[in-house]
């Protein structure tokens, strides 16, 4: 099922390995707007299975929007959104996630009272099987339940290396890590498409770079589609296969990080507004 | 031998202060070295340390404010002392008797819980407080108008007065109206309070190290995250405000059993607040301060009985110097040295490693 190797770099923002299956994420029409803005318009994207696909453009561009209608945070006023081929619409944010789509926050969101580990089980809450009952008696399935998610969590957590800090208070962990743990949460609910946005906001040049091939790995150890916004170019030219640019609530390009990086809008609308600062 | 993780020493030493209070204080009662007085606030303070639990489970563990416990209690009151009075013949004992009230009081304000908690835990915001605010008087009101009573053909019911129930011989009123119960067999014990305060630290300790407790805690810390992770936050209030509620009517129903007549308008809103009071002043989610805040603060207006006059106000005062005291630097660092060497001291026996760190360190 998930057994495929990464073979050939994607193609655009619609992979042609994944012709042959239905794709992970499709958004037909998408838009919303609030009062008389129209902060998404008309958004079409299509995102293969195990693609990492980039979504930039300026602040306020509409980005971390898409995100909050993808995870129905905010109901779409107009449009579709197709995950792994069923219909979103009407289903709650908590829903969406079990249908398999986890993201992390721009600012931050963790549940800074608890520890990291029980961060992490809270993402892994269905993956454990015992019900409330059983709970409150302790009944063997639940402490072998327990025990099972605890380790899986570990296994989460060394992906960023993060063992150390699972009894730390979440709140109390410095900037980089708090990101980090943001991503391994979500992953942690088993999902096969994940939103990041803007998780390299606030790293230095290392834990960026270090950042970066983590997230491949995990694409290639899950194989799931992953979605990120970013504002760190070199990042997102480095990482993504595809790339869509967004502007005033709308798509303004779509293509490989070469086409994006020669596109005389994108440099126009993006790019030169941040030269230009 | 395998170490123990810091929740489960937490939990068992919670359970060990409680055994060894009752120990202590039965040895006490035994020895007749407590005042009548005393003596007869021994379930109370049970009853109250039960209930600042229960409503932890809810303001501090899920982060709802809830200003109608005292309802809950008033419920599982009266349902259990109907049942006790239609078990009284039955040739069942005392303590069967009281356990099936309480059991039955705790169901039914359970229930009474998940009315209000559905439509209401939906909505975000302080909606909870002033709906279990209203839940509160209503049930009060509601009681206050209700007659019950029981003969050889069962249980009567009348919204309206006593008068028209045509009792068989040998029957009786249960409920009467504002005089409330009368005529309750007191079947309560220092020892059932005790039981009560293990089951409702068994029941809300177990929920809170639970993926349910887990849940409802996120919800608490990030409601956004959560519903982001797949937890439905919705349900993850209902379920503790639910077992809140079964708890405080099981309460209840053991605190009625404490009197030979209780009448609804001692659960109003002021128990309520009282109960609130506990888990403030025991911080929000700390369920081992609850407990002592709700045994200090019952029992303070009796040891203040010598200065009479003035007892309301040295209560203030006092309830002002612990609120001060808790948000002090100096005083929180010294009292937490204090029972850091005394935890680690209890745990040293668990972890079987010398854990007498903390204490040294003085
Ligand atoms: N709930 C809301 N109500 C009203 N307007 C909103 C709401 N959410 C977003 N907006 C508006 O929609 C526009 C897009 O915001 P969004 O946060 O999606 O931008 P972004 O591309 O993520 O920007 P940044 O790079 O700064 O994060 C902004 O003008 C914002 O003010
Ligand atoms: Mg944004």
């Amino acid at each position: 099922m998930n057994g495929k190797m990464v073979n050939a770099p994607s193609r655009g923002i619609i992979p042609e390995r994944d012709a042959d299956k239905s794709l992970a994420l499709e958004t037909i029409h998408l838009g919303i707007s609030f009062g008389g803005l129209k902060a998404v318009d008309d958004f079409n994207l299509t995102l293969g299975r195990t693609e990492i696909g980039g979504l930039i453009g300026p602040n306020g561009a509409g980005k971390t929007t898409v995100f909050n209608l993808l995870t129905n945070v905010y109901a779409p006023t107009e449009g579709t959104i197709i995950v792994d081929g069923k219909d979103t619409r009407g289903l709650k944010t908590f829903q969406v996630n079990r249908l398999g789509i986890a993201r992390t926050f721009q600012n931050i969101r963790l549940f800074n009272n608890m520890s990291v580990m029980d961060n992490v089980l809270v993402g892994l809450h269905h993956e454990m099987d015992y019900g409330f009952p059983k709970a409150l008696l302790r009944l063997p399935g639940f402490y072998k339940s327990e025990r099972i998610a605890k380790k899986r969590a570990m296994e989460y957590l060394s992906l960023f290396n993060m063992q150390d800090m699972a009894e730390h208070k979440a709140g109390s962990l410095p900037y980089g890590a708090q990101r980090r743990l943001e991503i391994v949460r979500a992953l942690a609910t088993n999902p096969t498409i994940l939103l990041l946005d803007e998780p390299a906001a606030g790293m230095n040049p290392s834990e960026t770079a270090e950042l970066m091939e983590n997230i491949r790995k995990i694409r290639d150890t899950f194989q799931i589609c992953i979605f990120l916004i970013e504002h760190d170019m070199s990042f997102v030219m480095g990482l993504c296969e595809g790339i869509a640019v967004m502007n005033f609530g709308r798509i303004i390009a779509k293509g490989t990080p070469e086409e994006i990086k020669s596109n005389p809008q994108v440099i126009e609308a993006y790019l030169g507004r941040e030269k230009g600062k | 031998m395998k170490k123990l993780s810091k929740n489960t020493v937490y939990n068992l030493s919670t359970y060990g202060i409680v055994i060894v209070a009752y120990l202590i204080v039965q040895g006490i009662v035994l020895a007749g070295g407590l005042s009548n007085q005393i003596r007869g606030q021994l379930v109370p303070i049970c009853v109250y340390i039960s209930l600042a639990i229960s409503l932890n489970l809810v303001s501090g563990v899920s982060g709802e404010l809830s200003l109608g416990h005292a309802g809950f209690m008033s419920v599982g009151a009266f349902s259990g002392v109907i049942v006790a009075a239609a078990l009284r013949d039955s040739g069942m004992g005392g303590v069967p008797i009281l356990i099936i009230s309480m059991i039955v009081g705790g169901v039914i304000s359970g229930i009474a819980g998940l009315i209000i908690g559905i439509p209401v835990l939906r909505l975000r915001g302080d909606y909870l407080a002033i709906v279990t605010l209203a839940f509160g008087e209503i049930i009060k009101n509601i009681i206050n108008n209700l007659y019950v009573a029981v003969d050889a053909r069962g249980l009567h019911f009348s919204m309206t007065s006593a008068d028209g129930f045509n009792l068989s011989e040998g029957g009786r009123v249960v409920i009467n109206g504002p005089m409330g119960a009368t005529g309750i067999t007191k079947l309560a014990s220092f020892t059932m309070g005790v039981v009560l305060i293990i089951f409702t630290l068994f029941v809300v300790l177990g929920t809170i190290n639970s993926r349910h407790g887990r849940a409802i805690m996120a919800a608490r810390d990030n409601r956004i995250a959560a519903d982001s992770v797949g937890i439905s936050v919705t349900r993850c209030k209902l379920l503790a405000f639910t077992v809140a509620a079964v708890l405080a009517g099981m309460a209840g129903a053991l605190y009625a059993m404490n009197y030979s007549t209780v009448a609804a308008k001692k659960f109003d809103f002021n128990t309520s607040i009282l109960i609130l009071v506990f888990v403030v002043l025991g911080g929000m989610g700390n369920i081992r301060g609850s407990i002592i805040a709700a045994a200090i603060l019952t029992l303070l207006p009796e040891l203040l009985r010598s200065v009479a006059d003035y007892r309301m106000l040295v209560y203030a005062i006092v309830l002002i110097l612990v609120m001060l005291a808790r948000n002090s630097t100096v005083l929180k660092n010294y009292i937490n040295n204090v029972v850091n060497g005394i935890v680690s001291r209890i745990k040293a026996p668990f972890s079987g490693r010398n854990g007498g760190k903390g204490g040294a360190s003085e």
